[in-house]
């Protein structure tokens, strides 16, 4: 018993070194990747802040002299349009997420509930919908947007969205699942027609499910820059991606407003991010089982 | 209304739209693709001739048109990079750790942030005496400073790597909501067997994500293979950064040539069904 005692505590105390070596090295790390996260970002924002001469003068990773210094915003909203950018980007959002909301949820209603012929078809339409790659057919697709006259108008970027977002379909799909089917035959046996079962019941019970398909069309709405680029090329149909692309040229060399312009596209995305975390990390984690 | 003429009504009103659309924008653009691809069309003429398969020769036997392929390579060796960094994050933030949701929302945030802001963001970072190279030289590494985005040997590993800043978040994000969903009381009992944190990321974790996982390396396959966003944006494939996809725009939208463009999108979509059909494979032999 007593030989044992010593043997213990050298034990212990090597444990314990272990364990605060294993935290110092789990901390370490959590920092450079969130510094690798930030740092990119960050100097982005230091940048916007500087006049033209301190810009040159001084090196990325100093901070600003003065905090308050926006004329490089003003430069880059007015002269960048960035107004229409984003009253662009909000139309196109706004109707393609309804849209997408609506035929998802209808589509998804009767595959669910109805038996048909043709069911399993459709169904697998739908399924193998999603192994095309829509970035490999643009070639084709681009003449089909051109002969329905939809070139340059905020439609050919809308029923694209539409058209090839299958995973709003899924994410309905799955939920509806979860739906009691007791639900529909008690509404049935009170008189209720197919359509106020859909619009009183199922679409109100759908919310959470709305919700992550809101946030993973928004996200890739507000960031694709393929579509508009293509299918908008006209200056006052920019949305905020073509908008933010355009400045490359001109302000090749002004990067401390090219940096403010970048800052103004991020802002409503930490804006979305900050208020919505909880929503927004349950809804990629639930979309991506789709994947 | 009887509820059989209901049911009629409603299937018909409420597939019509969305069926209408998967067809004229999936369905459609492939079918074309695959009728112009054996033509010469230049995208605009009212007229165009069939030259059966003249392009697909010229793509697999010009080394000009194949080559970019070899671009994809970098991305895909990124892939594993970026799975790697996200199944670490994600373990170690599984456990106790302070400031969990900090580091939680910081790793994720990138994700989400707008494509050309990002391209725009690294074109800041990989420049001549910006952001990387300022760090570079705090850190006393100066020698290892580069011309990132102007060395055709390099620019490809600068690209690849400002993707993998972009999508690891994702994965992050996705494997960490795996590994929450695992019991608690496994740990526990793992625990009091007295297996350590590398037996339980071996035996407990590892196991009971090795789908998702799986299923992320695949998708992130076809993602290298149909690398589009940051190189166009940063550098419009020039330096040797070409990828496929911007090759296949170029020659489409640029020269006119839609049927060889058509052609070189339907070996892309061959390889990239191809692997996609080889995941489902695989996760069903899971099952």
């Amino acid at each position: 018993m007593q030989a044992a005692k010593p043997t213990v505590r050298k034990s212990a105390r090597s444990h314990t070194l272990r364990y605060t070596a294993a935290a110092i090295l789990k901390y370490a790390s959590l920092t450079i990747g969130a510094l690798a996260a930030l740092i990119p970002i960050v100097v982005v924002l230091f940048a916007s802040l500087k006049t033209g001469g301190e810009y040159s003068s001084t090196g990325p990773l100093t901070p600003p002299g003065n905090w308050l210094n926006f004329d490089n915003y003003t430069k880059a909203f007015v002269n960048g349009k960035m107004l229409v950018g984003f009253m662009n980007t909000m139309i196109i959002l706004i109707v393609s997420i309804i849209g997408a909301t609506l035929t998802g949820s209808m589509i998804a209603y009767i595959l669910s509930r109805f038996q048909f012929r043709g069911k399993k078809l459709l169904l697998g339409a739908f399924l193998l919908a999603t192994l095309i790659p829509s970035v490999t057919t643009q070639v084709a697709t681009f003449q089909i947007i051109n002969d329905l006259n939809l070139f340059n108008t905020r439609l050919a970027p809308i029923v694209l969205y539409l058209g090839t977002d299958i995973i709003a379909v899924y994410i309905f799909l799955q939920f509806l699942d979860t739906i009691a089917v007791s639900l529909d035959e008690s509404a049935m046996l009170d008189g209720a027609s197919y359509f106020k079962i859909y619009f009183r019941i199922i679409l109100p019970l759908l919310l959470p499910a709305v919700v992550t398909v809101v946030i993973i069309k928004g996200v890739s709405i507000y960031n694709d820059f393929y579509t508009p680029f293509l299918y908008m090329p006209k200056t006052s149909l920019q949305v905020i991606s073509t908008a933010l692309f355009k400045f490359k040229g001109p302000y090749g060399s002004q990067w401390e407003v090219i940096c403010a312009a970048i800052i103004i596209t991020i802002i409503p995305t930490l804006i979305a991010f900050l208020s919505l975390q909880k929503y927004i990390y349950n809804g990629f984690a639930q979309g991506s089982e789709k994947g | 209304m009887s509820y059989r003429n209901q049911r009629i009504l409603i299937i018909l009103s409420f597939t019509i739209i969305p069926i209408a659309l998967l067809f004229v924008f999936a369905y459609l653009p492939v079918v074309n693709m695959f009728r112009y691809s054996f033509t010469d069309w230049n995208g605009y003429s009212k007229t165009f001739e069939y030259v059966g398969f003249e392009n697909y020769k010229s793509i697999f036997t010009d080394p000009k048109y194949f080559s970019v392929f070899k671009v994809s390579l970098y991305y895909f060796f990124a892939t594993f990079a970026q799975m790697g960094l996200a199944l670490y994050f994600a373990t170690i933030l599984s456990f106790k750790v302070k400031g969990k949701n900090f580091f939680k929302g910081i790793l994720f945030f990138p994700y989400l942030l707008n494509g050309v802001a990002i391209g725009f963001i690294f074109l800041f970072f990989f420049k001549p005496d910006g952001t990387f190279d300022t760090v570079l030289q705090a850190l006393g590494l100066d020698f290892l400073i580069q011309k990132w985005l102007l060395n055709p040997h390099i620019i490809n590993v600068s690209l690849a790597g400002a993707s993998v800043w972009r999508y690891m978040g994702f994965n992050f994000i996705v494997f960490l909501g795996a590994i929450s969903s695992i019991s608690k009381d496994i740990y526990e009992a793992s625990d009091i067997d007295g297996a350590n944190r590398w037996h339980q990321f071996r035996h407990i974790i590892l196991p009971s994500i090795k789908r998702i996982v799986q299923l992320n390396i695949i998708l992130s396959i076809s993602g290298a293979i149909s690398a589009f966003d940051i190189p166009y944006i940063m550098t419009g494939g020039s330096n040797g950064s070409n990828t496929f996809v911007i090759q296949t725009v170029d020659v489409a939208f640029k020269y006119g040539k839609v049927g060889l463009a058509s052609a070189m999108a339907v070996v892309l979509l061959f390889i990239v069904v191809t692997v996609t059909l080889i995941q489902q494979f695989f996760v069903k032999e899971d099952k």
